[in-house]
């Protein structure tokens, strides 16, 4: 097992090239903390982008970051709040959820196409991405989009490179527009909701016109009612109005309660980071699909499985994790997605269980057909994490 | 502008074609008479014509995938076409082509207010999307000034964008589905009404192509509630710098207005003689800047905005009390391009600047447009650095159209230079195809091409636009 750590992109380059001669597979690796996630990669060398960090360009009068995609997320995190910014799609941290100690890049969760409860106003990762540069399999540096906010020229393989794993190039460098922190946020809970009505509710709240950019619900445990999470952000004023005239629309649905300060950023990386199942056993899946779709797929899948859930994304996204016999529930989960739309994902596995079951939702055939056939054109000798996404 | 040469083989083919075709689709699905295709010569780059052999307008998507196979059996290549108002020569035709227009599959087909998406047939028009949902009190946020005639079809080609879109985002963001013929004629679903791809990000990858990866049916949308209330503030300056700095200053000041429009002294002048908006005649540089919410959230933004504005010393600031008056601040701005219709015949350029940059290239904009002796005016979205300079000239008198194409291209080449790109909405088409070497290095170009030979291994949808002529010349020719 050797470990490539090149310092330049003209070295990445130079590394993949003549891995690709030899047709030796590369595990590709930023910070470590999601290399749970996917199938378990069949490589022998690891290629690290730690060398490759920093922030090339920052300009905050243009909503413009520019980053090295091995730059911790700390770092970027840190500059853009010194300035009153954030990263608009809310990445979320999973190393509570895997266990993971290393330090995440910006590759890696952009790889990973990490958007956390805000992707549902602000976008998702890929939505904030306004350009990258990446070496392909055969260790050709490319550039694609740039660093300005309006850009069709050309291909938008800008998006096609966000959540797709380090299968098909390894990130050197990926642009963002970024957004202004908002001077207040808070978020009203509702209690006691069953989870038919708490989505009812959530989608009374994002089909108003109140900016709502955060719609979650956790069901009741042992230790905790049921609760309905609706965040509002803004100016001191704004925010205010927002959340007083959210309040008496979702009156039908009981009296909603205040929360801010730190309990409310705590609240949030609670659903961001999916801590409900952090430290505990069992399976991890994630479910995107119609919001309306979830609380009767949940309540089929709990059925059968005995699943823990809760919803973030107005309904729209469901976290699980059920025991980890069999095929972890895949079955009775993808019977849901298949009736209904959308798709499932196995996040936490052990790495036999994410070797035998599909961790991503299978394609039809003529998108798994489409899907090959680019991942052959960016990596024709198939070196770059052999295995990660598809078998 | 040079077009391939037409495939003799497929002009021959020219009767039999229109024969299966017209079995397929009926006689009114299909147009061969050449006074009729003279309809579909050009889309809005006028300067550019070219009949195709024909014209074929399904009705389904099932009739759209017939077509397709149709063609590819005759080695014909299809120009996809939706509304016909691209101003890069999109949907322009070759004369070995058939045109696949959408237009007649323009139904919504379902509306789910509680999910906030619509799906609707391609061909329908942008501004029907938003007229189908605004009883409910919703609206689909992307707006190209031709929203009126353009179609959805059109608009995910392109990934077009509209004033609104520093706030809500350009097509891409708000497309969440499509239903698309493939080049082999079969049909598949990528998206839908759930978030993000299971797998690559197909979408994101369709969505932009210009026509060039399949012909998109039917689409899936997200859907907003309208916002409470909407009111502009007018404000002069006596600089393009300091119109610029304070666009930056109010980005930086954490509101994000929904709007900030921006106008120089030739595009005021010539807007107030024919729209007479009242708009300040002794200023260098015009702001518009809007803002949503209630009463209140207006009053709060821009408080903070004019706040803002008066670090910059602003020469003229109005801000709307009424709807009358916001309806006065507007109308200089709508009506730009038609007052900039009466001045002459024009180019629309579409490049975008980092924001920082855009006091420079405003300087030099300028200066190039007298080293050609011609007049630029400029009107753009300034929140997001998409300009829109308009070449004015005459296309009557001998040689002007190429001097302002030559300054068009001078003019791009420049927002390259300074950090930006060759188009910010309107797209690659022919108009900027053999530019593409001055934003991409060739193997950035044989990287996107590749995406093309997955898609379409013969190249047999919409094959002469977007990449340089000579670089796509072997893909094109090759045998199949
Ligand atoms: C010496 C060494 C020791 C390590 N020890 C541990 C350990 O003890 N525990 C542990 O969990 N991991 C360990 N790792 C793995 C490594 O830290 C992780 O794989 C990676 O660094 C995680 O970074 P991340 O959190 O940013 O996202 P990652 O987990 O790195 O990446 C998430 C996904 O994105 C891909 N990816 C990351 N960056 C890019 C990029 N720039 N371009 C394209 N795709 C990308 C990855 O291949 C992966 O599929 C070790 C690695 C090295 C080199
Ligand atoms: C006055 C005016 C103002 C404009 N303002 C704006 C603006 O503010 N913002 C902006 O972004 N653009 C603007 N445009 C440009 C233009 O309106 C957009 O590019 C629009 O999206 C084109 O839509 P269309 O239906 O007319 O497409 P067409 O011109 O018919 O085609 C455009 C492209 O789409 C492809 N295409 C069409 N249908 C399909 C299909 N079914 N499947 C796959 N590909 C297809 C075509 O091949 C072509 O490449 C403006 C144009 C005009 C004339």
């Amino acid at each position: 097992m050797t470990t490539l750590t090149p310092a330049s992109e003209a070295e990445l380059s130079e590394a993949v090239a003549a891995a690709a001669a030899v047709g030796q597979p590369l595990e590709i690796a930023g910070g470590g903390t999601r290399r749970g996630l996917g199938r378990p990669v069949q490589a022998e060398g690891t290629l690290s982008t730690s060398g490759i960090r920093g922030i090339r360009l920052y300009e905050p009068g243009a909503l413009t970051l520019v980053v090295a995609a091995g730059t911790p997320l700390a770092e970027i995190e840190a500059a853009l709040d010194a300035e009153g910014q954030r990263l608009p799609f809310e990445p979320m941290d999973h190393r509570a959820l895997l266990g993971g100690t290393g330090e995440p890049t910006i590759g890696g969760a952009v790889a990973c196409g990490a958007s956390g409860p805000r992707r549902i106003q602000a976008g998702a990762c890929r939505d904030a991405m306004i350009g990258v540069r990446f070496v392909n399999g055969r260790g050709e540096a490319l550039s694609n989009g740039g660093r300005v906010m309006k850009n069709v020229t050309g291909y938008d393989l800008v998006k096609l490179m966000a959540g797709s794993y380090g299968t098909l190039g390894v990130l050197t460098e990926v642009g963002f527009k970024v957004l202004p922190r908002p001077e207040r946020a808070l978020t009203l809970v509702l209690e006691g909701l069953a989870e038919d009505r708490a989505v009812a509710a959530l989608s009374a709240a994002v089909t108003a016109p109140f900016d709502v950019n955060g719609a979650a619900h956790l069901p009741a445990r042992a230790d905790a009612p049921a609760r309905t999470l609706v965040r509002v952000e803004g100016l001191e004023a704004q925010a205010e109005y927002r959340a007083a005239s959210l309040a008496r629309l979702l009156a039908p649905f009981g009296e909603a309660s205040r929360v801010d300060g730190d309990a409310h950023e705590a609240l949030w990386r609670h659903v961001r980071d999916a801590e409900r199942f952090a430290g505990r056993e069992g399976a991890v899946w994630r479910l995107s699909m119609r919001p309306s779709d979830t609380p009767g797929a949940v309540g089929r899948i709990r059925e059968a499985t005995g699943a823990d859930a809760f919803y973030d994304w107005a309904g729209g996204l469901v976290w699980l994790c059920l025991p980890e016999t069999g095929d972890a529930g895949a079955a009775v989960i993808r019977a849901e997605t298949a009736r209904l739309g959308g798709h499932a994902t196995l996040v936490r596995a052990a790495a036999a269980t994410r070797a035998a079951v599909e961790v991503f939702e299978p394609e039809p055939a003529p998108l798994a057909r489409i899907s090959a056939g680019l991942r052959a054109s960016f990596d024709p000798s198939g070196i770059l994490n052999p295995g990660r996404m598809r078998a | 502008m040079e077009m391939p040469q037409p495939d003799a083989r497929a002009l021959a083919a020219k009767d039999d074609l229109v024969r299966r075709l017209t079995e397929a689709l009926g006689p009114d699905g299909v147009i061969s008479a050449p006074e009729e295709l003279i309809a579909y010569e050009c889309d809005a780059l006028t300067a550019y014509r070219c009949p195709p052999m024909a014209v074929a307008l399904p009705r389904t998507t099932e009739e759209v995938a017939e077509t397709v196979r149709i063609c590819a059996s005759f080695g014909v290549p299809i120009v996809p076409r939706g509304a016909g108002t691209s101003l890069a020569g999109g949907s322009l035709p070759t004369a070995d082509s058939v045109i696949l227009g959408v237009a007649r599959m323009n139904q919504a087909l379902d509306v789910d207010y509680p999910n906030r998406v619509i799906r609707v047939q391609a061909g329908m028009t942008n501004l029907a999307v938003t007229g189908a949902v605004q009883g409910e009190g919703f609206f689909y946020a992307p707006d190209p000034s031709s929203q009126l005639a353009c179609a959805i079809a059109g608009n995910i080609a392109m990934n077009s964008g509209g004033a609104h879109c520093l706030k809500y985002g350009v097509t891409t963001n708000n497309l969440m589905g499509v239903k698309m013929v493939t080049a082999e004629g079969e049909i598949v679903e990528v998206g839908g009404a759930h978030l993000d791809p299971a797998g690559y990000d197909l979408l994101g990858l369709i969505c932009g192509s210009e026509g060039q990866l399949g012909i998109v049916t039917e689409a899936t949308l997200r859907i907003l509630a309208s916002p409470e209330g909407a009111r502009p503030v007018l404000m002069g300056f006596s600089s393009s710098e300091i119109a610029g700095a304070c666009v930056a200053d109010i980005i930086k000041s954490g509101v994000i207005p929904v709007a900030i429009e921006f106008m120089d002294r030739p595009c005021i002048h010539a807007t107030e003689a024919h729209a007479k908006a009242g708009y300040p005649l002794d200023v260098e540089a015009l702001l518009i800047v809007e803002v949503e919410g209630s009463d209140a959230e207006i009053e709060t933004q821009l408080a903070t905005i004019k706040a803002v504005a008066e670090r910059h010393s602003p020469m003229v600031m109005r801000e709307s009390t009424s709807e009358a008056e916001s309806k006065a601040i507007w109308l200089g701005r709508k009506a730009a391009f038609g007052a900039m219709g009466q001045l002459g015949d024009y180019i629309c350029l579409d490049g975008t600047v980092p924001v920082a940059t855009l006091p420079e290239v405003l300087r030099r904009t300028a200066e190039l447009a007298e080293q050609y002796g011609l007049e630029v005016a400029n009107v753009f979205h300034a929140g997001d650095g998409n300009l829109h300079p308009l070449i004015i000239f005459n296309a009557n008198a001998p040689g002007e159209l190429e001097k302002a194409e030559a300054l068009g291209a001078d003019l791009l080449r420049l927002c390259v230079d300074v950090g930006g790109c060759l188009t910010g909405e309107h797209g690659v088409g022919v108009e900027k195809r053999d530019l593409m070497l001055h934003q991409y290095r060739a193997p950035d170009l044989e990287q996107q091409m590749a995406v093309k030979d997955v898609f379409d291994p013969g190249w047999m949808l919409n094959p002469a636009k977007v990449f340089p002529l000579s670089m796509s010349e072997g893909r094109r020719h090759a045998e199949h």
